[in-house]
Formats: structure tokens, sequence, C-alpha cells
């Protein structure tokens, strides 16, 4: 009997966590929610991912719903919980070749030509890069979505695109996000909730409506 | 045999052509004058010790000896592979890796040969084995040094890869295998040069030797064949097994890249 889709109601959980100069971060990020996390440069929001995606050693725990980080093995945890760094890396000769699938209506909604997938990777600009960084995770199909600054190389009109894009798509696969931002602007558009980096922990921020 | 005795005297002959070349050197400021010299006492006084060793070793010829010897020229090829790296596994992991990986395809290769193929009797005759083993460990040596150097800078110049690769939930082995691929095909290159130019290009230095000395130039090529095939080898599974460890030991058991495992 074919069930309707049940909506993914996982959430992201982070107890105790410490990396670096961050010391006992708590966190919840709800299903479909996106907190955005601001701090000066430097203040540890890159390795905080990094340690959530379990790529660097970090002590507290990270649960996806009711399975911890430790419950499976690291490129499975990865697979589940997926982050889109601030400059990607590109390895094969192509564009499409590091894609699992060609699928055209992403390019499309982003602003990329439809060839995109044919492209050598060498003439990629930094924007379209990060742009097809996005498309390349969200086609692997994550449970949770870590952000690092998603629209720092692209102009005002991708910038937009991507924001609406990347919503519209944690709200349907009801993915918590943890996302990196630096613009209140960007933060007032996207996030549900804001929370900054103050020396060793992080604070709430009220959000302006 | 018809083998004609050198004399120490006609040996310093030819020492007094590389004094000339120093020379020269020394003449057109190439800077390298005094180090040829030192290479080249070192050269005189190395293999005359093993020269002394050798003559000592044949005359006893028991195993535990030639067994001694054995373990000494292996330990010295891994201190040789953990020199030629820029970067090392830290906590002596490259040493170890050089030495076992040196140990597993070297001495089953040789002592392969021994029993099998040249079967002299004893299978441990120094005369056969000693030339044999050091042949292999020299070879080996290098291309576990040459491969166990690329992987390392490789994982060390493209960290970004790597990772962008685990964080789209690729395993650690997937993650590298390119760079893996890489580094084997780094230490097999050399054998795989040699053995293709082999006797066009140059006549390889055993072969040569043996002719010398004596031995009749079809039975030198023979004996060269043996060698280069058993090199190949050496070299070929040496390399896989050095590739694989390090692979692993620049992972951690949550499959994250470790740089810090490594050392300048």
């Amino acid at each position: 009997m074919a069930e309707p889709a049940e909506p993914n109601l996982t959430s992201l959980a982070l107890n105790n966590l410490s990396i670096g100069n961050l010391e006992n971060i708590d966190l919840d990020v709800g299903a479909g929610e996106i907190v955005c996390l601001s701090g000066t440069s430097g203040s540890g929001k890159s390795r905080l991912l990094r340690a959530i995606a379990d790529l660097d050693l970090h002590s507290g725990t990270v649960r996806l719903g009711a399975i911890g980080q430790s419950d499976m093995p690291g490129h499975r945890w990865r697979s589940k919980v997926m982050l889109v760094p601030a400059e990607s890396a590109w390895w094969h000769d192509t564009v499409g070749e590091h894609f699992p699938e060609r699928s055209q209506e992403p390019l499309q909604q982003l602003g990329l030509e439809a060839g995109a997938f044919g492209w050598p990777v060498s003439r990629l600009s930094s924007g379209e890069k990060q742009r097809l960084a996005l498309i390349r995770a969200l086609l692997r199909r994550p449970a949770a979505l870590l952000l690092d600054e998603p629209t720092a190389n692209l102009d005002k009109d991708s910038t937009e695109r991507v924001e609406t894009w990347l919503r519209d798509n944690i709200r349907q696969q009801q993915l918590p996000t943890l996302w990196v931002a630096h613009h209140e602007d960007q933060i007032a558009r996207v996030a549900d909730r804001h929370v900054h980096i103050v020396d060793t922990g992080i604070e709430e921020q009220a959000m302006t409506p | 045999m018809n083998v004609i005795d050198l004399s120490w005297w006609q040996l310093a002959l030819t020492a007094l052509l590389i004094i000339a070349l120093a020379a020269c050197t020394f003449l057109a400021h190439l800077g390298v004058g005094k180090s040829l010299l030192i290479a080249a006492a070192r050269t005189a006084i190395q293999l005359t010790l093993v020269g002394l060793v050798l003559e000592a070793l044949f005359s006893v010829g028991s195993l535990h000896w030639v067994a001694l010897m054995g373990i000494g020229m292996l330990l010295l090829a891994g201190r040789e592979v953990v020199a030629r790296q820029k970067y090392n596994l830290r906590g002596g992991w490259s040493f170890g890796i050089g030495t076992l990986s040196m140990f597993i395809s070297a001495f089953a290769v040789t002592v392969l040969t021994l029993v099998a193929v040249i079967s002299p009797d004893p299978w441990y005759t120094p005369q056969y084995a000693i030339p044999l083993l050091g042949m292999l460990l020299g070879n080996t040596m290098t291309g576990v040094a040459l491969s166990l150097d690329r992987l390392t800078e490789s994982a060390k110049r493209s960290r970004n890869i790597i990772e962008n690769r685990l964080m789209l939930g690729e395993t650690a082995q997937q993650a590298i295998g390119e760079f893996r691929r890489d580094a084997m095909r780094a230490g097999l290159t050399p054998i795989i040069n040699a053995m293709a130019a082999a006797g066009i290009v140059s006549l390889p230095g055993m072969m040569t030797g043996q002719i010398l000395a004596g031995t009749s130039p079809a039975l030198a090529v023979k004996y060269q064949i043996l060698i280069m095939f058993t090199i190949a080898a050496g070299t070929g599974f040496g390399t896989f097994v050095a590739v694989t460890l390090c692979a692993r030991r620049l992972f951690d058991g949550r499959e994250r890249l470790r740089l810090d495992r490594l050392t300048r």
C-alpha cells in the first residue's frame, strides 16, 4: 500500500560540543528550520560546521533525530549531514562528472546555463562553482544541511535566487539547516533563528521582523 | 675463470680521474667539488668494508649470520625510506610501513627465488642470497620511498579535494583513491622504464660486472632477466603494501583526513 511521503521530521541537536576555542555548545535545529550562525572572522564558525560533519576531532555529541554521530561510519554520517564549504573543490575534468544525476531543473532555477554539465571545470567562475556546489550537495539527498557562506561569491541577483532555492528545498525536504551568514539583511530574509558566536559560546539573537 | 685481478695501484689510477674532475668543478665554481670527493671516498670505504664483511660471511656461511645481515640491510633500507620523504608519519609509522612492506615483498621474493629458481645448496648460500637481497632491497626501497612521498605530498597539497569528497559522503578510500593510484604509478615507473630500456640504452650493472668477471654473456643475460623480473615483482608488491598502509594511516576510525599525523 502506497503511503503518502512522510515529511522528514528529524532535527539536528548539538550537545556539549567543544572544538577549537568554542566550548560546550548546545543547539537544536528543528526539521525544516534555518538557523543562521554569525560571528567575527576567526571565531570558529567553519570549525563548528566541520565538527558537526565529523571532519575534525571534537568532544560532545551531535544527533540527527535519534541517531548519534558515532552510531554510523563517518562517510554515512556525512552523506546525511552534508557540509557545503565556502570554497568548493572540483577534481574531475568536466562539471557533470561530479554529479550523481544531471537534472536540468536546479541549473535553471539558479540561473546557470543549460549546458553547464558539459563544461570543463577550468572555465567555472567562483560564483558558478558556488551555485554548482550547492546543487551537487542537494542532489545527494542529505537529511540535514550545513552551509558555510553559501552566497559569498555571488552578486545581488544570484544571491536572491540561491536564497529562494535553498529555502524552498529546505522547507520541502524538512532539512534542519545551519547557515553561516555575515549580512544582517540576509539573516533577516532567510533565518528562523539567529545565533551569534560570543567568546567561547553562542548567544541567541532577537530576530528583527 | 679468467678474471684479471685488479691491484690497488690500478684503482688509484681511476681515483686520479675523480681528482681531476674535482679540480675542474673547482675551477668552474660549481661548488660540488667537496661533496664529489667525499662521495668518492665513501664509495671506496663503504665498499671495502662490505667486501670484508662478505668475505667473512662467505667463509662462515651459516643461516644465522646471513639472516642477521639481511635484517641489518632491511633496517638500513627502512631508515633510507624515511630520509627520502618530504613529510613523514609521526610516531615512526613511516619507518614501520616502509620496513614492513619491504620485508613482505623483498624478503619473500628473495626466498622464493633462492628456493624455487636458483636452488643453491643450502638455499641461503650467501654468494647468492646477499647480492640478490641487496638488489631487491635497493630497488624496492626506491619504489616504496617514491610512492610514499607522492602519497603524503598529494594528501597535503590536495586536502581541499579529499575533504570535499568526504563532505559529499564518500568513504576515505574513495576520497583518496585517485592519489593512491598516482602514488603506486610513481613507485612502479622507474622499474618499468628500466625493463623497457634494458640492453638498448645501457647494459645493466650486474650483467656488466658478471661479464667483466668472466661469465659468458648468455648466462649473464639469464641472470639479468631473473634479476629484472624479481625486482619488478618486489618493487610492485612492496609499493602496493606501502601505499595501502599509508593511505589507511592518513585517516582515523571516523574517516577524517588526519594531516596532523604528518610531520616535516
